[in-house]
């Protein structure tokens, strides 16, 4: 395996700067192990972490203590603006910058303005969602420090992640490689910023 | 997060037949989707299916060519019949799309684990129906530059506006953003396996390629689950989205005074209509999909067996529907809507409605059979009847209502030209040559969703107990 230099206890470099530092990351071979890991790191009192896994793992959330997304909000808020948008150009064009009498039917014939409005109203929020998930992953992100660990490549295939990053207040380079180590990973590497 | 939206299979053990063969894991389902797209040489197979679709692709570039520079008088549509194989193939396209949104809106919404490994394709398939479909109404407007204007609210110089009180124009906005939603959606799912391919690929210029298309997709927890809520949110959105689709599309018809056309029926006998056409579209492509590329773990009678049962079901809505407008006939004692029935079944076009009762409210009876369901080979057959059955459907919906309508002075025959065929075949063309080209250049199956169905990705029970796990993980390890 490339990274087999992760799995010998090399003695840890630590006179590097830990600027140079992103973080740690522990390599696992199964999703229970990683969420045991991240389970204990945040009892263990590690907070600015993350985990990354080839699979969604809805356990992953509370074992990170993630808070609840704001997307639906979004969602919401994209449905109703995109039903008023629908419905106000609706009417804004067919009783005062077009106005055109059909049949004698009212200018403001709003039964007739419903399809619109609900394909506009669908339009609105699946921009929101699908713009507003992105934004809020901060995605695009072409580089990440976590892509340096030669080992990362299998986090898209069968291999699962936790990553302590140097942010933490609790992070110290050695203490919290042997924590690594101590949840039964397949390596601990550095993460180069 | 409250919803894990890619069920695990868990209620399997209930049917008799996994919706994964046993024996995957996550590297092998990977390898078995990547290799594909991944392959350095392409099948002879793929080149030659691929030509086929190419060489009627290159009839609609002539097809479309004499029709931009002669006029739309080159196809046989002419009063009384001014819609015909334009408005025909779009509502045919658009049908078939509707399975693709079905499979991956509605059934993950159910918690169908069955549909993980069909809906990529699926969805791509409905991507392409829709732009197949799009072509004709905008081409039927015979000078398709200007329908800028005609279709879309944008403030132009001549201060003109669409009229929203028209049917057309709602369904410019149903399908324009049927088919902009379907976008998002299809390539929200495909980033994580983007992902894959970038970290699978050897070549630099696929890493390169197949890495700006992930976005820099990296697994992260926070990612997926937002990633996770957006496409449970995606998928609520494009269910009513989906309905409203073809809703709007049977408008066109049901809202005129033509007889035959102005039913309350229409909405949801065109729904399931375009359903029952769509799943037969994906029978049709999932077949030779499963044979050709040895899917069968993947793609397993399971999911052969469900989607004829759906076929089944939409087909009888349809069937029902068919029914309901012959009795409505007689019932109404309108003189026009019975003249109507009878010129549909007596007429000089009555071959073509008993071609559609006999294919879509007879043939497909045979699916009620286990040893019909059984036989790949026969419902690929099959597929391609029902396929032609809702083709010749709306045909005659399109055409029987529209050659003898109320004054009989203004009755004539339809017939389309070698324009209108070649036209068609050519949508036919430009569908299978995407479909190769996706299924050469990207994942056909969506591998991170068929990941979470191998047993592997089930949690061991000891993950909530935080501290108790030393000895579950050692023995996992072992």
């Amino acid at each position: 395996m490339s990274h087999a230099e992760a799995h010998a206890p090399t003695p840890t470099t630590a006179h590097a700067a830990a600027g140079e530092l992103h973080g740690l990351m522990a390599e696992f071979d199964n999703p229970t192990a990683l969420v045991e890991a991240a389970n204990r790191a945040r009892l263990a009192g590690y907070r600015q972490m993350d985990a990354y896994s080839p699979i969604p793992i809805e356990e992953l959330g509370e074992a990170l203590g993630l808070p609840k997304t704001r997307l639906p909000r979004l969602v919401l808020l994209g449905g109703i603006l995109g039903g008023i948008g629908g419905f106000g150009l609706e009417a804004w064009t067919q009783m005062s910058a077009y106005p055109m009498n059909v049949g004698g039917r009212p200018y403001l014939s709003w039964p007739q303005f419903i399809p619109v409005t609900f394909e506009t109203t669908v339009l609105g929020a699946a921009l929101a969602c699908f713009l507003g998930m992105w934004a809020l992953n901060r995605l695009p992100m072409p580089y990440h420090p976590v892509f340096n660990v030669t080992a990362f490549d299998r986090a898209s295939t069968d291999r699962f992640f936790l990553c302590i990053e140097t942010g933490d207040t609790q992070f110290d380079r050695d203490g919290t490689r042997r924590f690594l180590e101590s949840l039964h990973p397949v390596g601990v590497s550095d993460v180069a910023s | 997060m409250a919803n894990n939206v890619h069920a695990q299979a868990t209620s399997t053990a209930v049917l008799d037949v996994p919706v994964i063969a046993p024996g995957h894991d996550f590297e092998t389902v990977t390898e078995a989707v990547a290799q594909i797209p991944l392959a350095k040489r392409t099948p002879l197979g793929w080149v030659f299916g691929f030509l086929i679709g190419f060489t009627l692709l290159m009839g609609l570039q002539m097809a479309l060519g004499k029709l931009v520079v002669t006029g739309i008088g080159i196809w046989g549509n002419n009063v009384p019949v001014g819609w015909a194989f334009d408005i025909i193939n779009f509502v045919w396209w658009i049908g078939i799309g509707h399975a693709g949104t079905l499979i991956s809106a509605i059934l993950l919404l159910f918690r169908q684990s069955w549909r993980t490994s069909i809906n990529r394709f699926a969805e791509a398939m409905t991507l392409f129906a829709v732009a197949c479909a799009a072509m004709f109404p905008l081409l039927h407007t015979g000078r398709p530059w200007l329908a800028a204007y005609w279709l879309f609210p944008y403030p132009n110089t001549m201060g003109l506006w669409p009229q929203f009180r028209s049917p057309l124009i709602w369904d410019v906005f149903a399908v324009s953003t049927y088919g902009t939603v379907s976008a998002l959606f299809w390539y929200t799912g495909l980033v994580p396996d983007m992902a894959t391919l970038r970290d699978r690929a050897k070549s630099p210029i696929a890493k390169k390629i197949y890495g700006m298309v992930a976005l820099g997709w990296r697994g992260s927890a926070r990612h997926w689950q937002r990633y996770e809520m957006a496409y449970l949110l995606l998928a609520g959105i494009s269910t009513p989205l989906v309905l409203s689709v073809h809703s709007v599309v049977s408008f066109d018809f049901a809202v005129s005074v033509l007889p035959g056309w102005h039913a309350t029926i229409f909405p949801p006998y065109f729904v399931a209509g375009a359903i029952y056409s769509g799943f037969a579209m994906v029978l049709t492509l999932a077949v030779p999909l499963r044979k050709f590329y040895g899917m069968e773990d993947f793609i397993t009678m399971r999911h052969i067996h469900n989607m004829t049962k759906v076929m089944l079901v939409t087909g009888m809505i349809v069937a029902y529907g068919y029914a309901n407008e012959a009795f409505f006939a007689w019932y109404s004692a309108n003189p026009y809507e019975q003249f109507m029935m009878k010129n549909r079944m007596e007429g000089p076009y009555a071959v073509f409605y008993w071609s559609l009762i006999a294919i879509n409210a007879g043939m497909i009876q045979l699916f009620w059979f286990r040893k019909v369901r059984d036989n790949v080979a026969l419902l690929f057959v099959l597929s391609l009847f029902v396929n032609v059955g809702m083709w010749l459907e709306r045909f005659i919906i399109i055409v029987t209502s529209l050659h003898r309508d109320f004054l009989p002075s203004s009755w004539d025959m339809y017939a389309p030209t070698r324009w209108d065929f070649g036209m068609f075949a050519g949508t036919i063309g430009l569908f299978l040559a995407l479909f190769f080209l996706f299924v050469r250049f990207l994942p056909a199956i969506a591998i991170f969703e068929m990941r979470t169905i191998v047993p592997e990705a089930k949690l061991h029970p000891t993950a909530h107990k935080p501290g108790g796990g030393g000895p579950a993980l050692a023995e996992h390890h072992g």
